[in-house]
């Protein structure tokens, strides 16, 4: 186990180092600068803004800088924001970031297996029918045109829940239906195949020839072994919910992270882009690994520790 | 000797979406307690879906029982409720299923699946379902039964999930257990080991056993009667001897002819030509005429009366009826004055 936690986080440390090797070539073949303005910069002034934040040196100095700079966790300041570190923002932003994903990612789980369970159950029932049109059109439909949808009804023509901004809980309710729907019917349709198929099993009927009754038989029997496609997908979920969050919490305006970084993006700040480009991979990968564990205590088959494995 | 078990005049049907599939269309027959019973016949012919009809495990829908009594213990099963039927499940009637790859969960300790029958039933704490299981581990011979209570199914090898099956099956002392093909998925060695070891059980426990089978060499080891069944119907019912010795219906006799024996080598095997009636509209007389070398006009028209032949063999045929043995009986004579 502790091999395999350490061959797992050496893997991490590479795909790190290219995705930052990536970004950073992408931000320099992107034109323009942070001191591009309108109106025009004097020239000795940018020259001075560029030698303090280290934009006069060659590609590759900036590239073992920026590098340097990951390495000590410390991005510096940002260009764009006086008087701001790039720590000081994911700070910020990061804690409102996680709580909308987080919320977010329990409503899509719990209701997708819910929702999953009940169709399979009903099987051909109208329940069934009903869970499915409605996890098509969770599918079918982008989260940001949910999201301005449930502005304009629940918030404008309703006013049951704020519109926008972040502070109290009725805040979260919008953004993270608009979020959630997605991937909670993607979670639904999964868990419905996989427990439509796993409710034929012999071991189910086994279960059923013991006496156990229906309730026991899907909670102890069907459920868990109708769950691993869903931990398999959870991994691209994540990846599709954070950058939903980009989107959304643009539409809601809230203070997350993915506000600094689409702004950083279009204000070439490169100590920010750099900085929550980082954050951000660190955090799926860190999150993707986690998955893989979980396997492991799902499955019994699954072996981490064994060298090669099952 | 006491009848444990009766079913009489058993329907099951299908409705699928060409038609209603008649799969079992009036069986009758008895288990007396403590011997075992052999249900054979062909895939296809109705054994598995006549004992999923007595655990009431028929998926509904598409399947139902149409028609007939099961009576067990003095109780028509086919009347009681779908609860009262969970507390009969595991507890005086078990299954057994075919494969032991497939019949145990992969993600559950072989201990969480033996107990949890033990725990459903009877009121009875973790430590002492755990006793019974380790004490049944060793009736059904699994070495080190303490240790492998902890282990998954797929540290097992196929013999030894055939017997953690068996004594899953056996864990709340049943007093019929239905095993359905429990040993057509395993090596012929492990079959032998795993035949040797239902003598056994049923020597301790005394439990009646209902075998579905379609080898008949199994039959011939441990079953104390056979019921042979054919698209749907039981076509002859006697003792091992009495069918594997004095066969009268065709069907039977085909069946016995097409198994390989090793005291006729170098003669090729008589397979039975054709194949069985299809079920969405079966005939209305014997099913089997179409492949019958024997079958004569009636046969086709009326389904045949059941003959006595012995207390306890009774076969489904024409030929062996007074009638047709007359008339053939006369022909002969006729045909030898010409």
């Amino acid at each position: 186990m502790l091999r395999y936690i350490l061959k797992r986080l050496l893997i991490m440390i590479v795909t790190i180092w290219i995705i930052v090797t990536l970004t950073f070539v992408l931000m320099i073949s992107i034109p323009g600068s942070p001191f591009n303005s309108e109106r025009g910069t004097n020239e000795n002034v940018q020259a001075n803004l560029e030698a303090h934040y280290n934009l006069d040196k060659p590609y590759h100095i900036q590239y073992l800088l920026y590098l340097k700079s990951i390495a000590t966790f410390d991005f510096g300041p940002s260009i764009k924001q006086p008087g701001q570190t790039v720590n000081d923002l994911l700070g910020r932003g990061f804690p409102v970031s996680l709580e909308l994903g987080l919320v977010t990612i329990i409503v899509a789980v719990i209701s997708g297996i819910i929702l999953g369970i009940l169709a399979a159950l009903k099987h051909n029932g109208i329940l069934d029918y009903a869970a499915m049109s409605f996890a098509v059109l969770g599918i079918s439909i982008p989260n940001f045109v949910l999201a301005t949808l449930l502005i304009q009804e629940l918030a404008v023509n309703w006013q049951i829940f704020p519109p926008a901004t972040w502070s109290s809980p009725a805040h979260m309710v919008l953004p993270v239906i608009a979020l959630a729907t997605g991937p909670m019917a993607i979670i639904a349709r999964l868990t419905r195949s996989t427990m439509l198929e796993v409710l034929t099993q012999d071991y189910i009927k086994m279960a059923r020839a013991k006496g156990l009754s229906p309730w026991k038989i899907v909670v102890k029997h069907a459920l868990r072994n109708a769950l691993m496609p869903v931990i398999t997908i959870m991994g691209t979920l994540l990846a599709s919910i954070l950058t939903g969050t980009f989107v959304i919490e643009k539409i809601f305006a809230i203070p997350g992270m993915g506000k600094y970084f689409v702004e950083s993006i279009n204000q070439r700040d490169y100590p920010v882009i750099m900085g929550t480009t980082v954050f951000y991979s660190t955090f799926l990968i860190f999150m993707l690994f986690l998955v893989d564990i979980a396997y492991g205590i799902l499955d019994p088959r699954i072996k981490i520790n064994k060298k090669g494995g099952e | 000797m006491e009848k444990i078990l009766e079913v009489k005049d058993l329907h099951v049907t299908f409705s699928t979406y060409g038609g209603t599939v008649k799969a079992v269309r009036g069986v009758n027959f008895h288990l007396n307690k403590g011997e075992t019973l052999a249900i054979v016949g062909e895939s296809g012919c109705g054994k598995s879906v006549t004992s999923n009809a007595i655990m009431r495990l028929i998926p509904d829908p598409p399947g139902k029982i149409s028609k007939g009594e099961i009576i067990f213990r003095g109780k028509d099963l086919t009347k009681l409720s779908e609860k009262k039927m969970r507390g009969l499940r595991g507890v005086d009637i078990s299954m057994i299923f075919q494969d032991p790859m497939t019949a145990l969960n992969p993600t559950l300790t072989i201990g969480t699946q033996l107990k949890e029958g033990l725990q459903q039933h009877r009121k009875i704490s973790s430590d002492a379902a755990e006793v019974k299981a380790i004490e049944m581990m060793d009736l059904v011979g699994i070495p080190s039964p303490k240790e492998r209570l902890k282990q998954y199914p797929h540290q097992f090898s196929g013999g030894m999930r055939q017997r953690i099956v068996i004594a899953m099956a056996l864990i709340c002392e049943p007093e019929l257990l239905i095993a359905d093909e429990p040993t057509t998925a395993l090596d012929v060695t492990i079959q032998a080991q795993i035949l040797e070891l239902f003598e056994k059980i049923q020597e301790v426990t005394g439990v009646s056993i209902i075998l579905i089978t379609h080898d008949l060499g199994v039959v011939a080891k441990i079953a104390d009667r056979i019921v042979v069944m054919y698209a749907g119907k039981i076509i002859e019912v006697g003792t091992k001897r009495e069918v594997f010795y004095q066969p009268e219906h065709p069907y039977t006799k085909g069946l016995l002819n097409s198994v390989p024996r090793l005291d006729l080598q170098g003669e090729k095997l008589t397979p039975i030509d054709g194949t069985p009636p299809d079920l969405f509209s079966p005939p209305a007389g014997c099913p089997f005429t179409a492949r019958c070398p024997f079958a004569m006009e009636v046969c086709d028209k009326v389904y045949p009366t059941g003959t006595t032949l012995s207390e306890t063999h009774q076969v489904d045929c024409w030929l062996q009826d007074d009638r047709a043995k007359r008339l053939l009986a006369t022909t002969a004579a006729t045909t030898a004055e010409k």
